[in-house]
Protein backbone atom coordinates (compact mmCIF):
# COMPACT_ATOMS: atom_id res chain seq x y z
CA UNK A 1 0.00 0.00 0.00
CA UNK A 2 1.44 3.30 -0.84
CA UNK A 3 1.54 5.84 1.55
CA UNK A 4 -0.62 8.17 -0.09
CA UNK A 5 -3.51 5.30 0.49
CA UNK A 6 -2.05 4.79 3.73
CA UNK A 7 -2.97 8.71 4.71
CA UNK A 8 -6.48 8.25 2.63
CA UNK A 9 -7.22 5.30 5.30
CA UNK A 10 -6.55 7.19 7.99
CA UNK A 11 -8.07 9.86 7.16
CA UNK A 12 -11.30 8.25 6.82
CA UNK A 13 -10.56 6.56 9.62
CA UNK A 14 -10.12 9.83 11.68
CA UNK A 15 -12.66 11.83 10.07
CA UNK A 16 -10.19 14.57 8.91
CA UNK A 17 -10.88 16.19 5.34
CA UNK A 18 -7.14 15.62 4.54
CA UNK A 19 -7.69 17.64 0.82
CA UNK A 20 -9.94 21.15 0.82
CA UNK A 21 -10.99 22.72 -2.57
CA UNK A 22 -11.60 26.61 -1.60
CA UNK A 23 -12.96 29.16 -4.65
CA UNK A 24 -11.74 32.18 -3.61
CA UNK A 25 -13.86 33.81 -6.22
CA UNK A 26 -16.23 33.08 -9.27
CA UNK A 27 -15.21 36.28 -10.84
CA UNK A 28 -13.15 35.63 -14.36
CA UNK A 29 -11.57 37.32 -16.91
CA UNK A 30 -12.35 34.25 -19.49
CA UNK A 31 -16.18 33.21 -20.58
CA UNK A 32 -15.76 29.69 -20.99
CA UNK A 33 -18.51 28.07 -22.98
CA UNK A 34 -19.04 25.68 -20.81
CA UNK A 35 -18.48 27.05 -17.16
CA UNK A 36 -20.84 26.16 -14.84
CA UNK A 37 -20.37 29.30 -12.57
CA UNK A 38 -21.98 33.13 -12.33
CA UNK A 39 -19.24 34.81 -12.83
CA UNK A 40 -20.73 38.10 -10.51
CA UNK A 41 -19.84 38.49 -7.29
CA UNK A 42 -22.63 38.35 -4.97
CA UNK A 43 -20.41 39.10 -1.63
CA UNK A 44 -17.39 37.15 -1.61
CA UNK A 45 -15.67 36.18 1.43
CA UNK A 46 -13.05 39.10 2.92
CA UNK A 47 -9.32 38.24 3.06
CA UNK A 48 -9.77 38.15 6.62
CA UNK A 49 -12.51 35.44 6.59
CA UNK A 50 -10.63 33.70 3.81
CA UNK A 51 -7.78 33.36 5.95
CA UNK A 52 -9.67 32.53 9.17
CA UNK A 53 -11.24 29.63 6.70
CA UNK A 54 -7.75 28.61 6.19
CA UNK A 55 -6.37 28.81 9.93
CA UNK A 56 -9.45 26.31 10.35
CA UNK A 57 -8.79 24.20 7.69
CA UNK A 58 -5.58 23.51 9.21
CA UNK A 59 -7.05 22.96 12.64
CA UNK A 60 -9.30 20.38 11.33
CA UNK A 61 -6.20 19.00 9.73
CA UNK A 62 -6.68 19.57 5.51
CA UNK A 63 -3.33 18.53 3.99
CA UNK A 64 -4.16 19.42 0.53
CA UNK A 65 -5.74 22.95 -0.48
CA UNK A 66 -6.92 23.06 -3.55
CA UNK A 67 -7.09 27.45 -4.71
CA UNK A 68 -9.18 28.22 -7.34
CA UNK A 69 -12.05 30.27 -9.15
CA UNK A 70 -13.10 32.00 -11.76
CA UNK A 71 -9.87 33.13 -11.95
CA UNK A 72 -8.42 33.42 -8.61
CA UNK A 73 -5.80 36.38 -10.22
CA UNK A 74 -9.10 38.06 -10.37
CA UNK A 75 -8.46 38.96 -6.46
CA UNK A 76 -5.98 41.35 -5.23
CA UNK A 77 -5.57 39.54 -2.56
CA UNK A 78 -4.70 36.41 -4.08
CA UNK A 79 -0.76 36.15 -3.46
CA UNK A 80 -1.44 37.35 0.23
CA UNK A 81 -3.55 34.43 0.46
CA UNK A 82 -1.39 31.67 -1.15
CA UNK A 83 1.11 32.98 1.65
CA UNK A 84 -0.76 32.53 4.47
CA UNK A 85 -1.80 29.35 3.07
CA UNK A 86 1.79 28.03 3.27
CA UNK A 87 2.53 29.95 5.62
CA UNK A 88 0.17 27.11 7.46
CA UNK A 89 2.24 24.45 5.99
CA UNK A 90 -0.32 23.34 3.12
CA UNK A 91 0.53 21.80 0.25
CA UNK A 92 -1.36 24.33 -2.40
CA UNK A 93 -2.26 23.35 -5.60
CA UNK A 94 -3.32 26.00 -7.72
CA UNK A 95 -6.02 26.66 -10.84
CA UNK A 96 -6.11 29.15 -12.94
CA UNK A 97 -6.29 30.14 -16.91
CA UNK A 98 -2.55 32.06 -16.19
CA UNK A 99 -3.44 34.79 -18.58
CA UNK A 100 -2.53 37.02 -15.29
CA UNK A 101 0.50 35.18 -15.17
CA UNK A 102 3.66 37.08 -16.03
CA UNK A 103 7.42 35.68 -14.91
CA UNK A 104 7.24 38.41 -11.73
CA UNK A 105 4.03 36.07 -11.19
CA UNK A 106 5.75 32.61 -11.86
CA UNK A 107 8.81 33.57 -9.28
CA UNK A 108 6.21 34.41 -7.18
CA UNK A 109 4.42 31.02 -7.46
CA UNK A 110 7.60 29.61 -7.13
CA UNK A 111 9.01 31.63 -3.83
CA UNK A 112 5.56 30.67 -2.18
CA UNK A 113 6.52 27.06 -2.54
CA UNK A 114 3.35 26.14 -4.72
CA UNK A 115 3.39 22.74 -4.98
CA UNK A 116 1.41 22.73 -8.94
CA UNK A 117 -0.47 25.10 -11.01
CA UNK A 118 -3.05 23.69 -12.84
CA UNK A 119 -4.16 25.32 -15.95
CA UNK A 120 -7.13 24.86 -18.80
CA UNK A 121 -6.08 24.42 -21.53
CA UNK A 122 -9.03 23.34 -24.24
CA UNK A 123 -6.82 23.80 -28.27
CA UNK A 124 -3.52 24.00 -29.16
CA UNK A 125 -5.07 26.09 -31.94
CA UNK A 126 -5.90 29.80 -31.33
CA UNK A 127 -8.92 30.23 -33.10
CA UNK A 128 -10.33 26.78 -31.02
CA UNK A 129 -9.35 27.93 -27.38
CA UNK A 130 -10.02 31.61 -27.99
CA UNK A 131 -14.00 30.75 -29.30
CA UNK A 132 -14.49 28.71 -26.47
CA UNK A 133 -12.44 31.24 -24.15
CA UNK A 134 -14.10 33.71 -26.11
CA UNK A 135 -11.16 36.01 -25.29
CA UNK A 136 -8.58 36.46 -28.19
CA UNK A 137 -5.22 36.07 -27.44
CA UNK A 138 -5.96 33.40 -24.67
CA UNK A 139 -3.92 30.86 -25.59
CA UNK A 140 -0.72 32.85 -26.71
CA UNK A 141 -1.24 34.36 -22.69
CA UNK A 142 -2.21 31.12 -21.29
CA UNK A 143 1.69 29.17 -23.48
CA UNK A 144 3.51 32.40 -22.35
CA UNK A 145 2.41 32.01 -18.66
CA UNK A 146 3.23 28.22 -18.79
CA UNK A 147 6.73 28.61 -20.43
CA UNK A 148 7.11 31.43 -17.48
CA UNK A 149 5.92 28.79 -14.66
CA UNK A 150 7.77 26.02 -16.20
CA UNK A 151 10.86 28.32 -16.04
CA UNK A 152 11.06 28.44 -12.59
CA UNK A 153 10.54 24.85 -12.03
CA UNK A 154 6.81 24.58 -11.15
CA UNK A 155 5.25 21.75 -11.58
CA UNK A 156 2.73 22.40 -14.16
CA UNK A 157 -0.66 19.78 -15.28
CA UNK A 158 -2.45 20.94 -18.66
CA UNK A 159 -5.76 20.12 -17.90
CA UNK A 160 -8.00 19.32 -21.04
CA UNK A 161 -11.46 19.46 -21.09
CA UNK A 162 -13.10 17.78 -24.20
CA UNK A 163 -15.90 19.18 -26.02
CA UNK A 164 -17.56 19.47 -29.24
CA UNK A 165 -16.08 22.71 -29.65
CA UNK A 166 -12.89 21.22 -29.45
CA UNK A 167 -13.31 18.10 -31.06
CA UNK A 168 -9.91 15.58 -32.25
CA UNK A 169 -8.06 18.65 -30.64
CA UNK A 170 -6.80 16.16 -27.29
CA UNK A 171 -3.78 14.81 -29.54
CA UNK A 172 -2.52 18.38 -30.24
CA UNK A 173 -2.86 19.70 -26.90
CA UNK A 174 -0.97 16.47 -25.57
CA UNK A 175 2.00 17.56 -27.67
CA UNK A 176 1.80 20.97 -26.55
CA UNK A 177 2.24 19.57 -23.65
CA UNK A 178 5.38 17.53 -24.18
CA UNK A 179 7.06 20.51 -25.75
CA UNK A 180 6.22 22.72 -22.56
CA UNK A 181 7.45 20.29 -19.82
CA UNK A 182 3.71 19.99 -18.36
CA UNK A 183 1.75 17.29 -17.26
CA UNK A 184 -1.46 16.82 -19.32
CA UNK A 185 -4.71 15.27 -18.07
CA UNK A 186 -7.57 14.74 -20.32
CA UNK A 187 -11.60 15.32 -18.71
CA UNK A 188 -14.80 14.77 -21.15
CA UNK A 189 -16.80 16.25 -17.86
CA UNK A 190 -19.25 19.03 -18.46
CA UNK A 191 -21.00 19.53 -15.55
CA UNK A 192 -24.44 21.19 -15.25
CA UNK A 193 -24.23 24.82 -13.69
CA UNK A 194 -24.27 25.61 -10.52
CA UNK A 195 -28.16 26.94 -10.33
CA UNK A 196 -29.26 23.22 -12.23
CA UNK A 197 -29.39 24.68 -15.71
CA UNK A 198 -28.30 21.92 -17.68
CA UNK A 199 -27.92 23.83 -21.17
CA UNK A 200 -24.35 23.60 -21.33
CA UNK A 201 -24.61 19.66 -21.33
CA UNK A 202 -25.29 20.06 -25.20
CA UNK A 203 -21.40 20.93 -25.50
CA UNK A 204 -20.53 17.32 -23.69
CA UNK A 205 -18.33 15.18 -26.10
CA UNK A 206 -20.11 12.69 -27.90
CA UNK A 207 -19.57 8.75 -27.32
CA UNK A 208 -17.63 8.02 -30.36
CA UNK A 209 -15.40 11.01 -29.05
CA UNK A 210 -14.96 9.56 -25.92
CA UNK A 211 -14.42 6.25 -27.47
CA UNK A 212 -11.82 7.10 -29.34
CA UNK A 213 -10.09 8.70 -26.06
CA UNK A 214 -10.39 5.18 -24.57
CA UNK A 215 -9.23 3.17 -26.76
CA UNK A 216 -5.62 5.80 -27.16
CA UNK A 217 -2.72 3.65 -25.55
CA UNK A 218 -1.00 7.57 -25.13
CA UNK A 219 -3.93 8.39 -22.57
CA UNK A 220 -4.90 4.85 -20.78
CA UNK A 221 -2.22 3.12 -21.05
CA UNK A 222 -3.04 -0.88 -21.80
CA UNK A 223 -6.15 -0.34 -23.61
CA UNK A 224 -7.28 -3.79 -23.44
CA UNK A 225 -6.98 -3.49 -19.48
CA UNK A 226 -8.32 -0.32 -19.66
CA UNK A 227 -11.46 -1.51 -21.37
CA UNK A 228 -12.02 -4.60 -20.15
CA UNK A 229 -15.41 -5.93 -18.91
CA UNK A 230 -15.56 -5.34 -15.45
CA UNK A 231 -14.67 -7.87 -12.47
CA UNK A 232 -17.52 -9.62 -10.84
CA UNK A 233 -18.57 -7.53 -8.01
CA UNK A 234 -18.73 -9.28 -4.00
CA UNK A 235 -19.95 -8.00 -0.95
CA UNK A 236 -16.27 -6.30 -0.43
CA UNK A 237 -17.11 -4.02 -3.33
CA UNK A 238 -20.75 -3.19 -2.05
CA UNK A 239 -19.73 -2.14 1.61
CA UNK A 240 -17.05 0.37 -0.55
CA UNK A 241 -17.73 4.26 -0.37
CA UNK A 242 -19.05 6.04 -3.98
CA UNK A 243 -16.08 8.61 -4.08
CA UNK A 244 -14.05 10.41 -0.87
CA UNK A 245 -16.63 13.39 -1.88
CA UNK A 246 -17.45 14.46 2.12
CA UNK A 247 -15.18 12.11 3.80
CA UNK A 248 -11.82 13.29 3.90
CA UNK A 249 -12.66 16.08 1.02
CA UNK A 250 -14.78 18.77 0.71
CA UNK A 251 -15.32 22.25 -1.12
CA UNK A 252 -16.06 25.75 0.04
CA UNK A 253 -17.81 28.42 -2.55
CA UNK A 254 -16.35 32.23 -2.65
CA UNK A 255 -19.50 33.22 -0.23
CA UNK A 256 -18.39 30.49 2.47
CA UNK A 257 -20.74 27.90 1.55
CA UNK A 258 -19.30 24.09 1.95
CA UNK A 259 -20.13 21.31 -0.33
CA UNK A 260 -19.09 17.67 -0.21
CA UNK A 261 -16.87 18.34 -3.61
CA UNK A 262 -17.00 21.25 -6.41
CA UNK A 263 -18.85 19.48 -8.61
CA UNK A 264 -21.70 18.20 -5.62
CA UNK A 265 -23.72 20.98 -4.81
CA UNK A 266 -25.51 19.83 -1.62
CA UNK A 267 -25.16 22.81 0.84
CA UNK A 268 -24.17 21.01 4.06
CA UNK A 269 -23.47 24.99 5.81
CA UNK A 270 -21.57 27.90 5.70
CA UNK A 271 -18.50 29.19 7.51
CA UNK A 272 -19.71 32.47 7.78
CA UNK A 273 -22.71 31.17 9.96
CA UNK A 274 -20.75 28.48 11.97
CA UNK A 275 -17.08 27.07 12.45
CA UNK A 276 -16.25 24.81 9.38
CA UNK A 277 -15.24 22.03 11.84
CA UNK A 278 -18.64 22.16 13.65
CA UNK A 279 -20.19 21.73 9.79
CA UNK A 280 -17.46 19.43 9.08
CA UNK A 281 -18.28 17.09 11.97
CA UNK A 282 -22.47 17.68 12.41
CA UNK A 283 -23.70 18.77 8.83
CA UNK A 284 -26.96 15.99 8.54
CA UNK A 285 -26.24 16.73 4.86
CA UNK A 286 -22.71 15.60 5.18
CA UNK A 287 -23.72 12.67 7.72
CA UNK A 288 -26.45 11.27 4.75
CA UNK A 289 -23.62 11.80 2.04
CA UNK A 290 -21.22 9.32 4.28
CA UNK A 291 -23.90 6.87 5.29
CA UNK A 292 -24.11 5.82 1.34
CA UNK A 293 -22.56 2.55 0.32
CA UNK A 294 -22.09 1.34 -2.71
CA UNK A 295 -24.80 -1.54 -1.82
CA UNK A 296 -26.79 1.52 -1.10
CA UNK A 297 -27.36 2.88 -4.47
CA UNK A 298 -30.41 2.72 -6.05
CA UNK A 299 -29.65 1.44 -9.60
CA UNK A 300 -26.19 1.14 -9.32
CA UNK A 301 -25.55 -1.57 -6.60
CA UNK A 302 -26.88 -3.95 -8.89
CA UNK A 303 -24.62 -2.51 -12.27
CA UNK A 304 -22.05 -5.16 -13.43
CA UNK A 305 -20.03 -1.81 -13.69
CA UNK A 306 -20.19 -1.12 -9.57
CA UNK A 307 -16.59 -1.59 -8.84
CA UNK A 308 -15.27 0.11 -11.69
CA UNK A 309 -17.55 2.78 -12.61
CA UNK A 310 -16.39 6.34 -12.27
CA UNK A 311 -19.58 7.30 -10.89
CA UNK A 312 -19.80 10.69 -9.46
CA UNK A 313 -22.42 11.10 -6.76
CA UNK A 314 -21.77 14.92 -7.39
CA UNK A 315 -23.36 14.47 -10.70
CA UNK A 316 -25.98 11.63 -10.05
CA UNK A 317 -27.32 14.51 -7.40
CA UNK A 318 -27.76 16.71 -9.77
CA UNK A 319 -29.40 14.68 -11.74
CA UNK A 320 -32.39 14.18 -8.55
CA UNK A 321 -30.74 11.61 -6.71
CA UNK A 322 -27.12 11.12 -5.10
CA UNK A 323 -28.16 7.65 -4.81
CA UNK A 324 -28.58 7.20 -8.33
CA UNK A 325 -26.74 6.44 -11.50
CA UNK A 326 -25.11 9.17 -13.20
CA UNK A 327 -25.89 9.23 -17.02
CA UNK A 328 -22.75 10.44 -18.05
CA UNK A 329 -20.40 7.98 -16.23
CA UNK A 330 -23.00 5.31 -17.28
CA UNK A 331 -21.98 6.54 -21.01
CA UNK A 332 -18.25 6.47 -20.24
CA UNK A 333 -18.66 2.63 -18.72
CA UNK A 334 -20.72 1.81 -21.83
CA UNK A 335 -18.14 3.49 -23.97
CA UNK A 336 -15.04 1.86 -22.36
CA UNK A 337 -16.11 -1.86 -22.20
CA UNK A 338 -19.19 -2.10 -24.42
CA UNK A 339 -21.26 -3.53 -22.04
CA UNK A 340 -24.71 -1.43 -21.03
CA UNK A 341 -24.99 -0.54 -17.39
CA UNK A 342 -27.89 -1.07 -15.27
CA UNK A 343 -28.50 3.04 -15.50
CA UNK A 344 -29.02 2.95 -18.96
CA UNK A 345 -31.21 -0.38 -19.09
CA UNK A 346 -33.44 1.81 -16.20
CA UNK A 347 -33.70 4.69 -18.03
CA UNK A 348 -35.07 2.74 -21.33
CA UNK A 349 -37.69 1.25 -19.10
CA UNK A 350 -39.06 4.39 -17.71
CA UNK A 351 -38.76 6.15 -21.07
CA UNK A 352 -42.72 7.73 -21.71
CA UNK A 353 -44.06 5.44 -24.37
CA UNK A 354 -44.22 7.51 -27.91
CA UNK A 355 -47.18 9.65 -28.11
CA UNK A 356 -50.11 8.08 -30.28
CA UNK A 357 -50.79 10.39 -32.76
CA UNK A 358 -54.28 9.96 -33.56
CA UNK A 359 -55.60 10.95 -37.13
CA UNK A 360 -59.05 12.14 -37.09
CA UNK A 361 -61.31 11.36 -40.04
CA UNK A 362 -61.54 13.95 -42.78
CA UNK A 363 -64.63 15.82 -42.05
CA UNK A 364 -67.10 14.61 -44.93
CA UNK A 365 -68.08 17.50 -47.34
CA UNK A 366 -71.41 18.17 -47.78
CA UNK A 367 -72.92 19.65 -50.63
CA UNK B 1 33.64 20.13 15.78
CA UNK B 2 31.78 22.84 14.53
CA UNK B 3 28.22 22.82 15.34
CA UNK B 4 25.28 22.32 12.58
CA UNK B 5 22.17 24.09 12.58
CA UNK B 6 19.31 23.04 10.70
CA UNK B 7 16.57 24.63 8.70
CA UNK B 8 12.80 23.50 7.52
CA UNK B 9 12.96 23.43 4.00
CA UNK B 10 10.41 26.89 3.03
CA UNK B 11 8.95 24.40 0.17
CA UNK B 12 7.43 21.45 2.03
CA UNK B 13 3.79 20.83 3.22
CA UNK B 14 3.65 19.47 6.57
CA UNK B 15 1.01 18.38 8.67
CA UNK B 16 0.28 16.41 11.74
CA UNK B 17 -2.11 13.50 11.04
CA UNK B 18 -3.30 11.15 13.90
CA UNK B 19 -0.19 11.46 15.53
CA UNK B 20 1.97 11.33 12.47
CA UNK B 21 4.10 14.38 10.85
CA UNK B 22 3.42 13.76 7.03
CA UNK B 23 5.60 15.87 4.55
CA UNK B 24 5.49 16.69 1.18
CA UNK B 25 7.65 17.99 -0.75
CA UNK B 26 7.02 20.83 -3.66
CA UNK B 27 10.10 20.09 -5.07
CA UNK B 28 9.08 16.57 -6.24
CA UNK B 29 5.98 15.72 -4.65
CA UNK B 30 7.26 13.30 -2.97
CA UNK B 31 5.45 12.12 0.17
CA UNK B 32 7.31 11.42 3.75
CA UNK B 33 5.96 9.97 6.91
CA UNK B 34 8.22 11.13 10.08
CA UNK B 35 9.15 9.09 12.73
CA UNK B 36 8.68 10.64 16.59
CA UNK B 37 12.49 11.35 17.29
CA UNK B 38 12.23 12.88 13.23
CA UNK B 39 9.05 15.07 13.67
CA UNK B 40 10.94 16.75 17.61
CA UNK B 41 13.91 17.14 15.35
CA UNK B 42 11.94 18.36 12.30
CA UNK B 43 9.62 20.96 14.78
CA UNK B 44 12.72 21.90 16.81
CA UNK B 45 14.74 23.03 13.13
CA UNK B 46 14.63 27.01 13.47
CA UNK B 47 17.82 27.75 11.93
CA UNK B 48 19.31 29.33 14.73
CA UNK B 49 19.34 26.09 17.87
CA UNK B 50 22.32 24.18 17.40
CA UNK B 51 21.44 20.44 16.45
CA UNK B 52 23.15 19.30 19.28
CA UNK B 53 21.09 21.47 21.72
CA UNK B 54 18.25 20.18 20.04
CA UNK B 55 18.99 16.58 20.71
CA UNK B 56 19.99 17.64 23.99
CA UNK B 57 17.03 19.56 25.21
CA UNK B 58 14.69 17.95 23.06
CA UNK B 59 15.31 14.83 21.59
CA UNK B 60 16.78 13.14 25.50
CA UNK B 61 14.33 15.17 27.33
CA UNK B 62 11.66 12.80 25.01
CA UNK B 63 13.37 9.47 24.70
CA UNK B 64 15.55 7.10 26.35
CA UNK B 65 18.72 7.06 24.80
CA UNK B 66 22.44 8.54 25.40
CA UNK B 67 23.83 12.08 24.28
CA UNK B 68 26.23 10.51 21.48
CA UNK B 69 23.99 7.79 20.06
CA UNK B 70 21.54 10.26 20.29
CA UNK B 71 23.55 12.92 18.48
CA UNK B 72 25.21 10.55 15.93
CA UNK B 73 21.87 9.10 14.56
CA UNK B 74 20.41 12.50 14.22
CA UNK B 75 23.62 13.92 12.21
CA UNK B 76 22.40 10.87 9.71
CA UNK B 77 18.76 11.83 9.67
CA UNK B 78 19.26 15.35 8.87
CA UNK B 79 21.71 14.64 6.32
CA UNK B 80 19.21 12.14 4.58
CA UNK B 81 15.99 14.87 5.27
CA UNK B 82 18.79 17.51 3.81
CA UNK B 83 19.22 15.15 0.59
CA UNK B 84 15.45 14.96 -0.07
CA UNK B 85 14.74 18.43 0.16
CA UNK B 86 13.30 18.95 3.57
CA UNK B 87 15.51 21.02 5.40
CA UNK B 88 18.91 22.37 5.04
CA UNK B 89 21.80 22.13 6.51
CA UNK B 90 24.02 24.62 7.75
CA UNK B 91 27.49 25.52 9.56
CA UNK B 92 26.03 28.94 10.42
CA UNK B 93 22.49 30.15 12.05
CA UNK B 94 19.95 30.73 9.07
CA UNK B 95 18.57 34.66 9.44
CA UNK B 96 15.24 34.25 7.88
CA UNK B 97 14.50 30.84 8.71
CA UNK B 98 11.07 29.41 9.95
CA UNK B 99 10.48 29.26 13.81
CA UNK B 100 10.58 26.45 15.69
CA UNK B 101 6.52 24.68 15.95
CA UNK B 102 5.29 22.23 18.09
CA UNK B 103 2.89 20.88 15.84
CA UNK B 104 1.93 22.12 12.22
Amino acid sequence: MSLMQELNDKALHLGVPLSAHLDITYRCNERCEHCYLDHDDHGEMTTAEIKDVLRQFADAGVFFLTLSGGEPLMRRDCFDIIEYARSLAFNVKFKTNAVLIREKEAQRLRALGVEQVQISVYSHRPEVHDAITKVRGSLERTIAAIRFLRSQGLRVTMANVSMRGNRGDTEGVHALARELGARYTLDPTITPMMDGNTSVLRLRADASEISSYFHNPALVGDVESFCAPPAPIDDQVLEGLPCSAGHTSCYISPYGDVYPCVQFPLTCGNVRQQKFLEIWQHSPQLAEVRSIRLKHLTTCSSCTHAGSCTRCPGLAYMEGNMRGPSSADCEKSFVRTGIVTAGMMARKASAPAPVLVQIAPAPTLTA
Amino acid sequence: MSDKYIARSKAVAARVLGGEMIIMSAVDSKLFSLSDVATVIWEAADGRTPLSEIVAKRVCAEFDVPADVAYQDAEVLVEELATRGILSISNQPVADAEPATEAL
